[in-house]
Formats: C-alpha cells, sequence, structure tokens
C-alpha cells in the first residue's frame, strides 16, 4: 500500500508541476481526489478487509488524501498569487497625473480680517454690533457731537441720499454704532462691542477708497479709562499685527470722544526702524480713539456722571494690506479671480492663542 | 498752519539748542501732528562771494568765467547768467553744497574748471508764488556792503525755520503765533511774551464821521476803526520774510500787515479803501442772486445763507471769505478803514465751500476769540503808525453782542485719575493747568478758570484731556479693563454660508455697492423705488445696487477681458431699496459660476446642474432639506436664459432666482443665483435630531421611463413618491438618456429605489406590488412607457 501511495503521490506531484492555470488544476484534483477520483476509489478495497488492515489502510488513505490536497492546494494559492499579482501589474496608475477635485474656493482678505477681529474680540465677550449702511445724518453725526456746520464734518465727505441733504446719508464710519447701541440699549447699562462694516466717503485715490471698511469697538462701563482703552488696544495690536508690536498714543481731537487720542503702532515694515512706509519715523498711525464724549453719553440717553466708556475705530483695509502684503487698496475691490484664489488656505498667522 | 521759528519767537523764548524737529515732536506729544519740520531754505554750503573777474567762455557765447573771492579762497566758477558781471556780491554754493535741484560738485564746463555755483534766488528753494521774474532770470544780486565769507541766507533774513502743522479743527486758537506761543509754553514752561499795541491817536473820534449797521445775527463782533495818511511802499524785511516763512505772498507794507496781525492774533482783518467805501458799513445777509466781484477779480453770485458787508452802494465785502475789488487798497490810498470781526462760523463755512476757501475763512469757521477782535485791530494801528506813516483816528466803532468772559470749570483730581487711569497728585495737576495759562481756585475740587482763547474748552473732560495731553498720554500705562464675564457672539450662519462656499470651490468677492442708475433694475423682476446719491462721485457710482447679480456680472467681464474663463464667485452684501418712505436694507447672497469647475483632465464645464448643486448643497446644509424647490416661472428677469432659470421657493414664497444668463447679456455659459438671506432665515432651519438606523435590510430596485421631454423628472418622482408611500425609502436619478433607440422628442430617465421597513424585513411579494403599483402609475400619469422592462 505504501508504494501505491508513494507512486500516486508521485504521479500527482508530476502532474501539478505541469499545471499554468486554475480550471487544469481543478480538473487535476477531480482526477485523484474527485468521487471517482484516483485516490478516492482506493477507499473501495476497504470493504473486503479485517479490522486491523482497514484501520492500516485507512490510516495511509488517509495521509495520502491530506497530503494530495495539500499539493493541491499549496498550488492553487500559487496560482491565485500569480493571478492577482498579474491583476496588480495590469492595474499600475501613473500617480503623478492630476487629481480629481473641486477647484478650491477662497474667502475675500477683508472678510479674514473682519473674521480675526470679532474671534479676538468675543473671546473677551464683546457682542458684534451690525447697523444699517444708509444712516441718518442724526445717528452718523448730531449725536456723535458733531453738529450741522460743525468744521470736522469735513474730514468725511460724505455721500448725501437724493433729495435728503443734511438727513439721510451712507455711513462715513462705523461709530454710528455706539449711538445705535447705547439707544438701543433699553436699560441703560454696561455694553461691550465691535462693529465692523462698509462705510462710505467721497473720496478715492491710491490709498483711498469711496467704499471701505471700519471697525468701531466701544466700551460701556462704570469704571472703564484709558488705561483700560491702552491695555484693550494693545492686546488688540499684539494679536493682529504680532507680539512685538508696541503701541503709542497721541492726544488728539474726535468730536464723539474726549479725552481723544490717536494710535500709532510700531510700523509693520521696519518694524520701528523707520523707512518709507512710516516716514522714517519708526510708527504708523492705525487708530483713532478715547473716552466717549460725555454729550453723547447723555444724548443717547446714559446717565454720564455714573458712566463712562472708551471707543476706538480703525480702517479695516490697512490691517489687510499689512497682513496680506497687498499694495494698493484698488486690488482689494478689484475682484481679480487671481487675486481672489491667492486667499484659498488657513490663516497661520495671528491665531489667538 | 506753517509757524515760523523766528516769529513765534518773538513771543517765547525757545532754547537754541532745540532743533525745529524736537519742538515739532514735542508738539505732536500733545496733539499737534505735522506734516514737515525743515529749513525754510533747505540749502547747505552757501557763502557770500564777490566776483572779482569776469571774463567771456572762451568756448561759449553765453558762459561766463569768473574769480570769486568766497573769504577762504578765490575760485574759478563758470556761470550762464546774464547779469554776472564784475563787482557783484553774490549768493556762492561751494562744491559739495545741497541744494533742492541737487548737490554742486566740482567739475569741467567746456574744458574750464567750475568750482561751485552763482546762484539765482529761485535755486534756494524758495515757493514760485515768492519769486519775480529777476529772481528767476538771473543770479541773485546782494547788496554791495554784503560781507564776502558770511552767511547769504541770514543775510536775506530767510534763515528761519519751518513747521507745517496739520491741526485738528478743535484747535482753532492755534491758526496764530500767540496761541503757538502758548501751546510751547505749556511744553516748555515759559512765559508768553506780550503783544505790542501802542500807539497814537488824533483827537477826532471815529464815530462822529463813520456808521456801522448790523442787521444780521451771524455777526455777533463788528469793530471799525480807521487810520489816515497811510504811505504804501514795500513792508520791512522782517514783515515780508514771517510772511514769506508762513506761506503768504508779500505785497504792500498795508496789505501785508493785515495778513501779518491775522498771523500773530488769529484774527483776520479786512483794510478798506476809507475814500471809496463812504461812511456806512451794513452787515447784513446777502440777497439771493445778488452779484459782488471779489478782490480776486472774480464775478460772485451771492446766496441767501452768505454775509455780505455793504455800504450805501450795495455789497462791498463777502464776510469771512474775501473783500471787494471796489473798495480795495491800491497804490494811491490814503484812508484806511479797518475791520476786525467774527461772524458766525457755520454761514462761513458754508459760504467758503461754496464760493473759496481762504487763510481768513479757515479761521473764521474754526472759530474766534473776540478778546484778539480787540487785540488784532489795536495792534494793526500800532503797525499801520510804525510802518506806514498812518495817522490813527480816535475812537472805534464798536458793535459787540459777546460776554467775553473767562470761564471757570470745576474738575475733581479722582475724576481725573479715574478717567485718565492713572494717580497723579493736586500739584502735578494745578502746575499743568498753570501752565497752560489758565488759573486754578482750589477747594475740594479744583475751579479751573479758562481764558476766552481756549474756545474748544467747555466741561470737565476738556480739563481732563488738557491734562493728559500735557502729562503725555502716551504715559498712561495700559491695563485691560477689569468687567463682568459677558457672552461675546457674532453673526455664526453667514460665517458658515461663507465657509460652505469656500469648500465648494467658489471664491469671494467685495464690490461696491454703488452702480450706474440704469442698471438697478436688472436681474430682477421686483418692483422697488431705487436710492441714489444727491451728489455722485461719477455716474457710473450713482445709485445703490438691489441685486448683487450686476456686480458679479461686471466681475465676470473683468475678468474675461483678462482671459480668466473658469470663475467661480459669489458674494454676501445688501440690496438697499425705499419702500413708503423707509429705507431697507435686505441681506442677499449671490454666486456666479462659469467655465471649468472640477480640475481634472477632462475638465467638467459648469452647467445648470451643478450651480443648482451648489444651491441645493447650501440650503440643505442649513437646514432647509425638502423645504424648497425651483419652479419654472414666466416672470423671470429679461437678463436670465427664458429656458434655464427658475424660480426658488422656500416653502411657498420666492426667496430667489436662478438661472443661466441670457446670450445677449454674455456669450459664454454663465449660471448664477441670488438668494435673499433676510427671507430664507424669516424659516428656520431645521434642527439636526437623530431617527433610528433602519434594523431591517433594504431592497433596490430600478426602472427606466421613456417620457415625452416635456415631462419633467420632478412630475416622476412626485408620482413615484406618491405611490410608493411609506415603504420607499429614496429616489435616485442614475441616468438620464436621449440619442438612439429614444424618439427625438422623447427622453429616457433612470431611478433607483429602495424599500425598506423599519419593523420588519420586505418580502419580495411586497415590494413587488409597490414597484409594479409604481410603474403602473407612472405609465398612467406622466404617459411614459417603462423601458427595457
Amino acid at each position: 500500500m505504501n508504494e501505491k501511495k508513494e507512486q500516486l503521490k508521485k504521479e500527482l506531484k508530476e502532474a501539478i508541476s505541469n499545471i499554468t492555470d486554475m480550471n487544469a488544476l481543478n480538473e487535476l484534483k477531480v482526477e485523484y481526489l474527485g468521487k471517482k477520483g484516483k485516490i478516492t476509489e482506493l477507499s473501495s478495497a476497504l470493504k473486503e478487509m479485517s479490522t486491523d488492515a482497514k484501520k492500516e489502510f485507512g490510516k495511509i488513505l488517509n495521509e495520502l488524501k491530506e497530503e494530495a490536497t495539500s499539493l493541491v492546494e499549496e498550488k492553487r494559492s500559487q496560482i491565485e498569487e500569480r493571478i492577482l499579482n498579474k491583476k496588480l501589474e495590469s492595474e499600475k496608475i501613473d500617480i503623478t497625473l492630476p487629481s480629481k477635485k473641486i477647484k478650491r474656493g477662497s474667502k475675500h482678505p477683508m472678510t479674514r480680517m473682519v473674521e480675526q477681529f470679532e474671534d479676538l474680540f468675543v473671546s473677551m465677550g464683546y457682542t458684534v454690533y451690525e447697523g444699517p449702511e444708509i444712516e441718518s445724518d442724526e445717528n452718523c453725526f448730531q449725536k456723535l457731537n458733531l453738529p450741522k456746520g460743525h468744521p470736522a464734518r469735513d474730514a468725511q465727505d460724505t455721500f448725501y441720499l437724493e433729495n435728503e441733504y443734511e438727513n439721510f446719508l451712507l455711513r462715513t464710519q462705523t461709530s454710528t454704532a455706539q449711538v445705535r447701541a447705547m439707544e438701543e440699549n433699553t436699560e441703560k447699562g454696561p455694553i461691550r462691542l465691535i462693529c465692523p462694516g462698509k462705510v462710505y466717503r467721497r473720496d478715492e485715490d491710491a490709498t483711498h477708497s469711496h467704499q471701505f471698511m471700519q471697525v468701531e469697538g466701544l466700551v460701556i462701563d462704570e469704571n472703564v479709562s484709558m488705561a483700560d482703552l491702552k491695555g484693550t488696544l494693545e492686546l488688540f495690536c499684539k494679536t493682529i499685527l504680532g507680539e512685538k508690536t508696541e503701541v503709542r498714543f497721541r492726544p488728539s481731537f474726535f468730536p464723539f470722544t474726549e479725552p481723544s487720542v490717536e494710535v500709532d503702532v510700531t510700523c509693520f515694515k521696519c518694524g520701528g526702524k523707520g523707512c518709507a512706509l512710516c516716514k522714517q519715523t519708526g510708527w504708523i498711525e492705525v487708530l483713532g480713539a478715547g473716552m466717549v464724549h460725555s454729550n453723547v453719553l447723555t444724548m443717547c440717553g446714559y446717565d454720564s456722571k455714573k458712566y463712562q466708556g472708551f471707543a476706538f475705530g480703525t480702517g479695516i483695509d490697512r490691517f489687510a494690506m499689512f497682513e496680506y502684503g497687498i499694495p494698493d487698496i484698488r486690488t482689494i475691490y478689484g475682484n481679480d479671480i487671481r487675486f481672489l484664489k491667492q486667499f484659498d488656505r488657513k490663516d497661520e498667522r495671528n491665531e489667538i492663542k | 498752519m506753517k509757524l515760523s521759528r523766528k516769529f513765534v519767537s518773538d513771543y517765547i523764548d525757545l532754547d537754541k539748542e532745540l532743533s525745529i524737529k524736537d519742538i515739532a515732536e514735542a508738539m505732536t506729544s500733545v496733539g499737534n501732528e505735522y506734516d514737515e519740520a525743515s529749513s525754510l531754505l533747505p540749502c547747505t554750503n552757501l557763502v557770500v562771494g564777490e566776483i572779482l573777474e569776469c571774463e567771456n567762455h572762451p568756448d561759449s557765447d553765453h558762459l561766463h568765467v569768473c574769480k570769486v573771492d568766497v573769504g577762504s579762497e578765490i575760485l574759478t566758477i563758470v556761470c550762464g547768467a546774464p547779469n554776472c558781471r564784475k563787482g557783484l556780491k553774490v549768493i556762492v554754493a561751494l562744491a559739495g553744497a545741497k541744494l533742492p535741484a541737487g548737490e554742486i560738485k566740482k567739475g569741467m564746463i567746456r574744458g574750464v574748471e567750475s568750482n561751485g555755483m552763482l546762484c539765482a534766488k529761485c535755486e534756494l528753494g524758495l515757493d514760485n508764488k515768492f519769486l519775480e521774474e529777476k529772481d528767476k532770470d538771473g543770479i541773485h544780486e546782494l547788496p554791495l556792503d554784503a560781507v564776502v565769507g558770511s552767511d547769504p541766507i541770514s543775510l536775506l533774513g530767510l534763515d528761519d525755520e519751518v513747521i507745517d502743522f496739520e491741526l485738528t479743527a478743535n484747535r482753532g486758537d492755534l491758526l496764530s503765533i500767540l496761541g503757538m506761543a502758548y501751546e510751547l509754553g505749556a511744553i516748555y514752561k515759559k512765559q508768553v511774551k506780550e503783544i505790542d499795541v501802542s500807539h497814537h491817536e488824533n483827537s477826532e473820534n471815529i464815530n462822529e464821521t463813520f456808521k456801522v449797521e448790523v442787521k444780521t445775527d451771524a455777526c455777533p463782533l463788528f469793530l471799525a476803526k480807521k487810520v489816515k495818511h497811510v504811505t504804501i511802499k514795500e513792508s520791512p524785511e522782517f514783515i515780508k520774510n514771517r510772511l514769506i516763512a508762513s506761506g503768504i505772498r508779500p505785497i504792500n507794507n498795508v496789505v501785508d500787515i493785515s495778513n501779518y496781525v491775522m498771523l500773530e492774533t488769529g484774527q483776520p482783518l479786512h483794510f478798506y479803501d476809507s475814500n471809496s467805501l463812504g461812511d456806512t458799513l451794513i452787515v447784513r445777509d446777502a440777497l439771493e442772486g445778488e452779484e459782488l466781484t471779489t478782490l480776486d477779480k472774480q464775478l460772485r453770485t451771492l446766496s441767501s445763507e452768505d454775509i455780505v458787508i455793504a455800504n450805501a452802494k450795495g455789497a462791498v465785502g463777502l464776510a469771512g471769505v474775501m473783500g471787494g475789488l471796489s473798495t480795495e487798497v491800491e497804490e494811491d490810498t490814503k484812508d484806511i478803514l479797518i475791520e476786525a470781526a467774527i461772524f458766525d462760523n457755520i454761514r462761513v463755512r458754508k459760504t467758503s465751500k461754496r464760493i473759496l476757501r481762504s487763510e481768513a475763512s479757515n479761521r473764521f469757521e474754526k472759530g474766534l476769540d473776540p478778546k484778539r477782535t480787540y487785540m488784532a485791530i489795536e495792534r494793526s494801528c500800532s503797525l499801520l503808525e510804525k510802518y506806514a506813516d498812518a495817522l490813527v483816528v480816535g475812537g472805534m466803532v464798536e458793535y459787540n453782542t459777546l460776554a467775553m468772559k473767562d470761564i471757570t470749570i470745576e474738575v475733581s483730581l479722582e475724576k481725573i485719575n479715574k478717567v485718565l487711569g492713572i494717580s497723579l497728585d493736586k500739584d502735578t495737576v494745578v502746575s499743568i493747568f498753570e501752565s497752560l495759562g489758565f488759573s486754578v481756585f482750589e477747594e475740594d475740587n479744583l475751579k479751573v478758570t479758562v481764558p476766552t482763547r481756549r474756545m474748544d474748552i467747555h466741561i470737565e473732560e476738556d480739563l481732563i484731556e488738557e491734562v493728559g495731553r500735557i502729562y503725555g498720554m502716551d504715559k498712561i500705562k495700559g491695563k485691560l479693563p477689569v468687567l463682568n464675564v459677558v457672552t461675546g457672539s457674532y453673526n455664526k450662519t453667514r460665517r458658515e454660508i461663507k465657509n460652505k462656499l469656500v469648500d465648494l470651490g467658489l471664491n469671494e468677492t467685495l464690490s461696491y455697492s454703488l452702480i450706474p442708475k440704469g442698471e438697478v433694475h436688472t436681474f430682477t423682476t421686483d418692483t422697488f423705488t431705487p436710492i441714489s446719491l444727491a451728489d455722485p462721485m461719477s455716474e457710473d457710482k450713482n445709485t445703490l445696487r438691489y441685486s448683487l447679480l450686476y456686480s458679479l456680472k461686471e466681475i465676470y467681464l473683468y475678468n474675461k477681458a483678462r482671459n480668466q474663463e473658469d470663475i467661480s464667485i459669489f458674494e454676501v452684501g445688501k440690496g438697499f431699496y425705499k419702500e413708503d418712505g423707509i429705507y431697507k436694507e435686505e441681506n442677499k447672497l449671490a454666486v456666479l459660476m462659469t467655465g471649468n469647475y472640477y480640475l481634472d483632465i477632462k475638465k467638467t464645464k459648469v452647467d445648470f446642474y451643478i450651480i443648482k448643486g451648489i444651491l441645493e448643497e447650501l440650503l440643505d446644509y442649513l437646514g432647509y432639506q425638502n423645504r424648497y424647490n425651483l419652479e419654472v416661472d414666466k416672470a423671470i428677469p429679461n437678463e436670465f436664459h427664458p429656458g434655464q432659470s427658475a424660480s426658488i421657493i422656500l416653502q411657498g414664497k420666492k426667496i430667489g432666482v436662478i438661472g443661466k444668463l441670457h446670450p445677449s447679456i454674455v456669450k459664454k455659459d454663465v449660471y448664477v443665483f441670488e438668494i435673499s438671506l433676510d427671507k430664507l432665515f424669516q424659516n428656520k432651519g431645521t434642527r439636526m435630531s437623530y431617527k433610528d438606523i433602519p434594523k431591517y435590510p433594504e431592497v433596490k430596485k430600478d426602472l427606466a421611463f421613456v417620457v415625452k421631454k416635456s415631462v419633467s423628472s420632478k412630475e416622476i418622482e412626485t408620482v413615484i413618491k406618491k405611490t410608493g408611500g411609506k415603504l420607499l425609502k429614496e429616489i435616485e436619478v442614475f441616468d438620464v438618456y436621449t440619442g438612439e433607440n429614444v424618439q427625438e422628442d422623447e427622453k429616457s430617465i433612470a431611478y433607483s429605489l429602495t424599500f425598506t421597513a423599519l419593523n420588519r424585513t420586505l418580502t419580495d411579494e411586497e415590494v413587488t406590488e409597490v414597484f409594479n403599483a409604481i410603474i403602473t402609475k407612472v405609465e398612467e400619469v406622466c404617459s411614459a412607457t417603462l423601458r427595457d422592462k
């Protein structure tokens, strides 16, 4: 029996070694291990055997079956692997071809600046206030202590609406938010807001656009002072313009604040060494600020004996021009798609920590 | 305001060590910004020289070769001026001298060495308006007694320094040398010297021969004095030079004195030729349409808002702005009537804005100190007596309704420190007030008396500002305010809309709200009243936009002109209109897409379905899934393609429009939509909430119908949905086909239907029953045939 076994095994091995495809292997498997296969058939001899012989023969037969099966299966996995490798080989692609994706969109640099301002101030408990762009002369000027005929109105050449001279206008400053927020506050209590938005002035050249954006800040409380204003603006400037930014207060005049200051920051181009941008002074004027004028508080229904507050305002365009190195304000409103597309990723700098 | 250092030094002693920049910076630190601080003449290395010899250049028909004694040596200098001659005392720019036009270097001029330059006056940096023809035609001829080797600029009296200030609107008092002196006095702790108004007067009294009638409330103060027998001539050098340093052109002694006194005191004066004027002056509102020829020989047509000075014959001056030509002081003028007055600043501002801005109007607009009005008229008499041989007539015509009292304001030390956020002691505060020339009476609070010249100070905060200014605003140490904890907030939805659209590959634009009036009704079928400007800068920016689509179309055209074809943009902004007399602003979102959308080799062109997808993705994201639909509407804007556009309807209300732009507007395939965010947000987005995940398997079945092209997919879907009932979970279109095997007026649409039940596994029978019912119903309702059964 053992001889027969060895012979069959040898025969099978030979047959397997010549096989290259799965069909032939399956056929061979049937030939040896199928119901009527050469190996299966050997079991028919079992019937005539004694118990002991059966046992002996059965053991060998099982060994043969197992060995034969494993030979076939070994071959099967060889073939499968070859087929798979062939398939993989055939599926090889040129990974350097362009990807399939939607063009990346972009957010306008001015929106990006506004969002930076919003995130910073909202984190300090400020509310973002939005007022209308069409305003009354009263809200834009009179209640900000700029009565009709006031010479400081000259600085803000105003677009009045048709047939509405000194009545309705396009807001020249987001300071209107001060008036609106104070008037809307029925409890006449503390306020903390910023108001970013579009403003309009009759002026246009390389550094002025007739439409631009400002952000106004207002804090009303019982004990806020110029020192608080300075601390707040220092934090603001360092966050937006960089840790090394220094802030300088210069006295100035705005009708709606008293005392008033203009706020300079370390020149963002030269870092304070002096360059053409800062006219060799090392400083750039970026904000106007001050303590809310008691007339404004009173006109808006506040008790100026109890409350004091600070306000600040700045042009957002300049910050965007600095942040992204945009040389001409007209580029900002030009909407050249090649300009817009440049702002297509997360802002890396000035993240709020 | 140009401040001459020499001029202000008449009234305050400034340390010689202080540079003009130091002074300018110190003034800036107290709130007075400057534009420029420099020498009046930006020249170096100039000396007085004497031409010892002057010969013609051998190689030129106009050049001279001169031997010039400059004190330290004798230089050979080539000069082309026609007046160059032996014996002249001249201004020599030595080698290395810096002049406005550049640096002077040694060199050879047509073969002859030249070691400097002989200067014309126009080469020293004086503004053209101060130069006469002779100053440009040839080298400047110095007096023959000029000392060789000395400084020619100081010889000319032009060795001055000037700060050009940009003053704030509240500091009208600084539009005067005296005001500047007080400000510098506060900074450098120096006393301001008194102005000399002394003069003689004759025994006549002007009130006997001259009358002033004020017939308007726009003139609270009017003073007049008279001088006789003036000699009109050139002003003394110091007056001329100070006017030049202050930017005013010298004319003659009399005119110059009126300007000089205005510069000193801030009070504009007007000198009339007394004989042309007559014996009466009337101050009144101008008549509408009244005409007046002003000193600059311009005929001005006046309005009733203007104030005029008139005599018996009519207007002789436009108050606060400019005098009239008919009573001008001329070469032969003998007697002068001097006017010093205060006019309503708002009225003057309106007039000057319309007619002419002048040094005088600028001062009237900012407000004047009545004490200075008196001071100025006396000062002018003093100078006219000294420098124009005038005989001052006794008395003064006076019309005065002003109180002229210094005001006293109370302020507490505590409040000063509370507002500024610092802790100054009382002595420091008092000394600050005193340095400003204010007097302080100390009680519990400080009672501060402010002189009338400081018209900007009315309330305690104004005094606090003065303390801050002089102490130094920048010395205040910043700290963060201690406030109650409150929550901040911002418009998160708008930011999410932008983020979503950016994620979908669109670029955000920011365009102007102002557009041409003729375009305001485009891209919309709404009827509304547009809003225009009273005084636009240009016709293409005269009206506020109603739709943002006009702007996006313009942006598209701009980029297309630059060969940019793939454009997907959006803008969030406001549309403006007027309704029932009220100005309205509506938040809108507009999108424009054209060209390629995907970045792959095959390039996917934007079509209606891509922009529809953007709209749906956004609305679904915002929580409006299944609550809106697109409706083909006959009333679409003319700018839209009639076959590829629709109204966007949210819960029965139109919120916008979507579609392709009409080929008459743009040739290429451009798709847009615009929605009103305000209308959208009138409906809240659906809240996100958990739904059970189906436990039982889903059954998918596909089918395709052939229908007439006019039948919309939505109609078929509606029938499917209705018939499918609860078991039908999803319908998806997976193919649309036209062409072979389908009639020309037909299309085939293939749907994949998903069936499931929440509580059991569906049997084949159940699904088949519903499926067949769907087929029958669609065939019946939509005249469809099932394809490839």
